[in-house]
């Protein structure tokens, strides 16, 4: 039997805030967290666009030794988990008492691998690496982390599937626990922030160049959109059965209706239009859910010429005639990468709990292939009760979940 | 680099690195207990005084170094000859 799987709490660590009212102020109000940073420039970035992902102090609750082992974005990670757990009325005894997983998204620890190496090669001698070196520069490392700092013992699981790793994360999480594998997990995506993950991305000139304006830079769908803006920060959704979450008396925000994925099995970084197609087909029809039920998309789109167009067609494809609203968050957080599945559920989220759809920001002009969508470019009222979230990654990874409210 | 100097930079930079408070190092301290190293920490001590002195610690001498006293010795009698 299939079980019924809801959202009770949720975390973030975002250039848009660091709470979830901070956040939800900053889509309505439609700020912009893009940056010009002048070290990315002096160091040779073609772009030196970014986004400002605040940095946390662990220190208060960490203590030395376990922090050592803590790279990045497993802080920021640590952060919006401590943030969900909460939220979600989820304490230590609970959690030492009964079996709460983990599945996160996280594709790169650049920085601490680096880190890592380059005093390895500096003094010819393993050791100078450290002690946290190894469990730092590992992809799971986020997993690895809170399991230990939270004593998670269900299932502890690294998704790794680029820009599309948060979604499948909680993609993942929704199948053990309506297949009754998991009654709980602790789910998102993570994402550095530091300019090293980032800087062969910049080598294949795929940032925008707009740095006279950093905050137009990132525009989604919009017909002079020249490139994407690397984010970061992490995002944490606590995923249980509706049986398990009214049994411990937990807040129930949401419920994961769908997840659909598929493989474009093309280019390794030019998407089309049938491998995403198939994804949002394949969540619709998972789910039982049909296009008009839909009253918000929110888009995958990362402000590139190529990924927007083909993103377009696939969900005029799929919808057809009904002109389901759609926007980007990324034109205000920059793209999110292996966090972003993750964030951009907790973003649409909080409109539909907040009765808004955040406006596509920088979106003035359709070209040919966006002008198919009914994109909102500025934020309005408006109610809905069902979305569907996009995240599709290179190597044509694509994943789309469908979320539907619960007052 | 005299002993004085080799004493004040060592304290400084183990105060900071296992935030410990430079108060608590007493010359006959034991070095483990003082700054909470366990096997995985101590490699951070080999690598700090690596990356400081230039000193490379073999395992084998880690077990003679037990108090401050030995830390403060080991750097002095093994610093490269300017």
């Amino acid at each position: 039997m299939e079980r019924k799987v809801v959202i009770t709490g949720m975390g973030i660590w975002s250039c848009l805030g660091t709470t979830l009212d901070e956040v939800r102020d900053s889509l309505y109000t439609g700020k912009s967290g893009i940056v010009f940073s002048q070290e990315r420039k002096d160091l040779g970035f073609r772009s030196a666009l970014c986004a400002q992902v605040e940095k946390p102090n662990l220190k208060p609750f960490i203590p030395r030794n376990q922090r050592q082992f803590m790279p990045e974005e497993a802080q920021y990670a640590y952060m919006a988990t401590r943030s969900a757990l909460e939220a979600a009325r989820l304490d230590s005894d609970y959690i030492e008492a009964h079996e709460v997983g983990i599945i996160y998204g996280n594709d790169s620890v650049a920085e601490a691998t680096m880190r890592a190496l380059d005093s390895f090669r500096e003094f010819k001698d393993t050791a100078a690496c450290g002690s946290g070196a190894i469990f730092q520069s590992m992809n799971s490392t986020v997993t690895m982390n809170l399991a230990c700092l939270f004593k998670l013992r269900g299932i502890n699981l690294t998704a790794s599937a680029a820009c599309a790793s948060g979604s499948q994360a909680v993609g993942l999480a929704y199948l053990l626990i309506r297949d009754g594998l998991q009654d709980c997990v602790v789910c998102g995506g993570a994402q550095e922030a530091n300019l090293y993950s980032v800087a062969a991305f910049d080598g294949i000139q795929s940032f925008s160049t707009r740095e006279d304006a950093p905050t137009k830079a990132s525009r989604p769908f919009d017909r002079d959109r020249d490139g994407l803006v690397p984010g970061g920060g992490a995002a944490t959704l606590i995923v249980e059965s509706y049986e398990h979450a009214v049994k411990r008396g937990a807040p129930i925000l949401a419920e994961i209706v769908s997840w659909g994925f598929s493989g474009n099995g093309d280019h390794i970084s030019t998407p089309n239009v049938d491998g995403p197609a198939r994804s949002l087909e394949l969540c619709l029809r998972n789910g039982g859910v049909t296009p008009d039920q839909i009253g918000y998309v929110n888009a995958h789109a990362t402000s590139t010429r190529i990924g927007d167009a083909r993103e377009a067609r696939a969900i005029a494809r799929l919808f057809g005639d009904y002109k389901v609203p759609v926007t980007s968050t990324k034109s205000q957080t920059g793209h999110e990468m292996w966090m972003a599945g993750a964030s951009e559920l907790i973003y649409s989220i909080l409109m539909m709990k907040h009765d808004f759809i955040a406006g596509n920001i920088n979106f003035e002009n359709p070209d040919d292939d966006t002008a198919c969508l009914n994109i909102v470019p500025e934020t309005r009222e408006a109610r809905f009760d069902q979305f569907l979230s996009n995240s599709f990654g290179f190597g044509g990874t694509n994943s789309t979940l469908i979320v539907r409210d619960v007052k | 680099m005299n002993r004085e100097d080799i004493v004040k930079q060592i304290n400084g930079l183990l105060a900071e690195e296992f935030e410990v408070e430079e108060s608590e190092f007493a010359p006959e301290a034991n070095v483990r207990e003082t700054l909470s190293l366990d096997s995985l920490s101590l490699v951070d001590l080999v690598a700090l005084v690596q990356q400081t002195y230039k000193i490379k610690i073999p395992v084998s001498d880690l077990k003679g170094i037990q108090t401050f006293t030995d830390l403060y010795d080991y750097i002095e009698s093994h610093l490269p000859k300017e």
